[in-house]
């Protein structure tokens, strides 16, 4: 029981993490926390739906597709609505992504109604392997790998790439890096589109996970912040750490307490980080003071 | 014109006599308007939209004192949206309270939530604050679905109120929520020129200097969070009369983002802009969720749905504009409608030059 509790736990909180990650990518370079995280997720998940069951598409390209599709979105979020925002205030910013998230949800909406459907996901999700007892169903197993392999793939890349190196110093300080030749603002839009494509990644496996359906991500994006916050929002590995706790510790809240209170326990875990250690476990304390 | 001798010349709710006479004639404009309502439908309005529009300027006034002028941003106001009317409906149904006990209690348990949520608040900025707020929005609703003491799933029925006798209709529930609301705005005018509202300024401007100016962070910030429960709590317990029901599906996160919506699009500080944005708002949001009825546009839209989209979903497009209206009062006129009021009045004060 605790094991099999642990291991879906952790596949749930690989999912949180892939989101948190997808914004904490944003809020380190750009300092807007992005409430359209999850719903550009969603949109990314509902176009390889409609690949898939329309028109029929293999699951691989339809994978390629689907990146392409959430690389455009986030550029475009990013050219079209934020670049043009002069000066704008914490709460302006706050306002764009509201906006842009409402925005996508009504297209959903409109464009894919409001029935739950179920996420052709190539791996079943009711067969499962056996670990010397510890049954771990081959969604969870599947979604645990790639995660994994998505935040390998992201370490190289933020660690030995020319372009993850320039996305790191546009992090640290955009003046500078503009100095030493960056074009930061390209970084700034290659930087959306990378978290555009994690989020979308994200919202493939909730949906196999779970249903597919317009609001599918209001949860997983409150998950997403609580794991961003235990971590420490200003950290990568911190978020994928944050994000495989708040999982297994929801789950575990889940099995051994109660069941129908499960999604409080991510409230209380941003509230008691935020009272006890605002910058997150992983992440240096930083306070910014006028 | 504008200078101000005293104090109590700042404070005055009326500026000037032009003020004044306006101000009544609009009292009276709201007395007759049910009956101008029912006579003539002016743009298909109805007096169930009359009270959806007081309610929600009663709530964005509230949200506008904590993100406006406080500068404080709140996504959990659909939570003390839901406390207000849950308690005003458990009070009634299980206790039998009368409404004008109801209304207030329901009031000051939303504002005791607001205070305890704005203890956190003291430590947080920005984004981090709309996080633990947007948590604490979904989990108040969380939590009143699962417990079967406030109806669970299903939610309540609310109770049919009599007045002399005779059960309460729209018009007579109309005249509860403007008394209410003109109460409300008035005390909210109140208090943001007197000294708390100064306080409040002040910790929006720069709360650090609010500090070193002897401006108490802790008593002024949770004094803003309960203010605007308080004021939210009521517009939820009278939400929950005109609408006839409640469940807690109801009082999810758009709904917080609507509230938010409305006060960035009145106007940030500015009571009277609140109004203006709640009245615009709601108004759309009544007309878009029945867009096929609107003539010409309508019909090529329901076509345009069947052949590329699902016809199913069509008041989506509700949504859809909602959100394009916020992002473009945020790039174009970030003080709302509020701010384009100002600028004509200035365009117009000085105009052949």
């Amino acid at each position: 029981m605790f094991g099999q509790l642990i291991v879906s736990g952790l596949a749930v909180g690989a999912c949180y993490a892939l989101l948190a990650l997808a914004m904490v990518i944003i809020y380190k370079s750009s300092e807007v926390l992005n409430f359209a995280q999850g719903e550009m997720a969603m949109i990314s998940t509902f176009v390889a739906f409609s690949l898939l069951e329309s028109y029929h598409v293999p699951f691989e390209w339809t994978v390629v597709i689907t990146f392409l599709f959430a690389i455009l979105l986030g550029i475009f979020f990013e050219l079209v609505f934020l670049r043009q925002a002069k000066d704008p205030t914490v709460i302006g910013l706050i306002i764009i992504t509201l906006g842009f998230e409402m925005i996508l949800m009504g297209f959903a909406g409109w464009k894919w109604g409001p029935d739950q459907r179920s996420f052709p996901f190539p791996v079943s999700n009711i067969e499962a392997y056996n670990f010397y007892g510890l049954i771990i169903s081959k969604i969870n197993f599947w979604t645990i790998l790639i995660t994994l392999v998505l935040m390998f793939i992201l370490f190289l890349f933020f660690r030995y790439t020319k372009l993850g190196i320039a996305m790191r110093a546009t992090q640290q300080n955009q003046l500078a890096a503009r100095v030493m030749g960056i074009r930061t603002k390209w970084i700034l839009s290659f930087t959306w589109a990378i978290s555009s494509m994690v989020g979308a990644v994200a919202g493939m496996l909730i949906a196999a996970l779970g249903i597919l359906d317009p609001p599918m991500m209001m949860d997983p994006l409150l998950k997403g912040f609580a794991s961003g916050v235990l971590g420490g929002m200003t950290s990568l590995p911190g978020t994928a750490v944050g994000g495989a706790m708040l999982g297994i510790i929801e789950n575990l809240f889940g099995g051994y307490v109660s069941l129908s209170f499960k999604s409080v326990v991510a409230f209380i875990i941003i509230v008691l980080m935020l009272c006890i250690r605002p910058s997150g476990l992983l992440a240096r304390h930083y306070v910014k003071k006028v | 014109m504008d200078i101000k001798r005293n104090y109590y010349e700042d404070i005055e709710l009326f500026k000037s006599n032009t003020i004044l006479v306006w101000s009544i004639l609009f009292l009276i404009f709201l007395g007759i308007l049910p009956w101008l309502i029912t006579k003539y439908h002016p743009l298909g309005m109805s007096l169930y939209i009359v009270n959806l529009i007081t309610i929600h300027a009663i709530v964005a006034i509230g949200l506008n004192i904590l993100v406006g002028y406080t500068g404080q941003i709140s996504m959990g106001h659909a939570g003390f949206f839901a406390l207000g009317a849950f308690t005003t409906v458990i009070l009634i149904l299980n206790w039998s309270f009368p409404l004008y006990i109801a209304l207030p209690i329901a009031g000051f348990v939303s504002s005791a939530f607001g205070f305890i949520l704005g203890l956190p608040a003291l430590r947080l900025k920005g984004p981090y604050l709309a996080i633990a707020t947007l948590g604490f929005g979904m989990t108040i609703t969380t939590i009143i679905k699962h417990m079967e003491f406030f109806g669970g799933r299903m939610g309540l029925q609310t109770p049919k109120l009599y007045l002399l006798g005779t059960p309460m209709k729209d018009i007579h529930y109309y005249y509860v929520i403007m008394i209410i609301a003109v109460l409300m705005v008035i005390g909210a005018v109140k208090l943001i020129k007197t000294r708390v509202g100064r306080a409040f300024i002040a910790i929006r401007d720069s709360d650090i200097a609010a500090e070193a100016m002897g401006v108490n962070l802790t008593y002024y910030k949770t004094l803003a969070f309960a203010v605007s429960a308080f004021y939210t709590g009521i517009a939820g317990g009278l939400y929950a009369f005109i609408l006839g029901f409640i469940n807690p599906e109801s009082f999810h996160l758009i709904m917080s983002i609507t509230f938010l919506a409305m006060v960035v699009v009145g106007g940030l500080g500015s009571v009277m802009g609140s109004i203006a944005g709640a009245t615009l708002m709601t108004f759309l949001d009544i007309k878009l969720q029945v867009i096929q009825d609107i003539p010409a546009i309508g019909p090529a839209l329901v076509t345009f749905s069947q052949k590329y989209m699902s016809i199913g979903g069509i008041s989506n497009i509700a949504v859809i504009v909602y959100g394009l209206i916020m992002i473009l009062i945020v790039l174009f006129e970030p003080l709302g409608i509020f701010g384009f009021w100002i600028r004509t009045k200035r365009y117009w004060k000085t105009w052949p030059f």
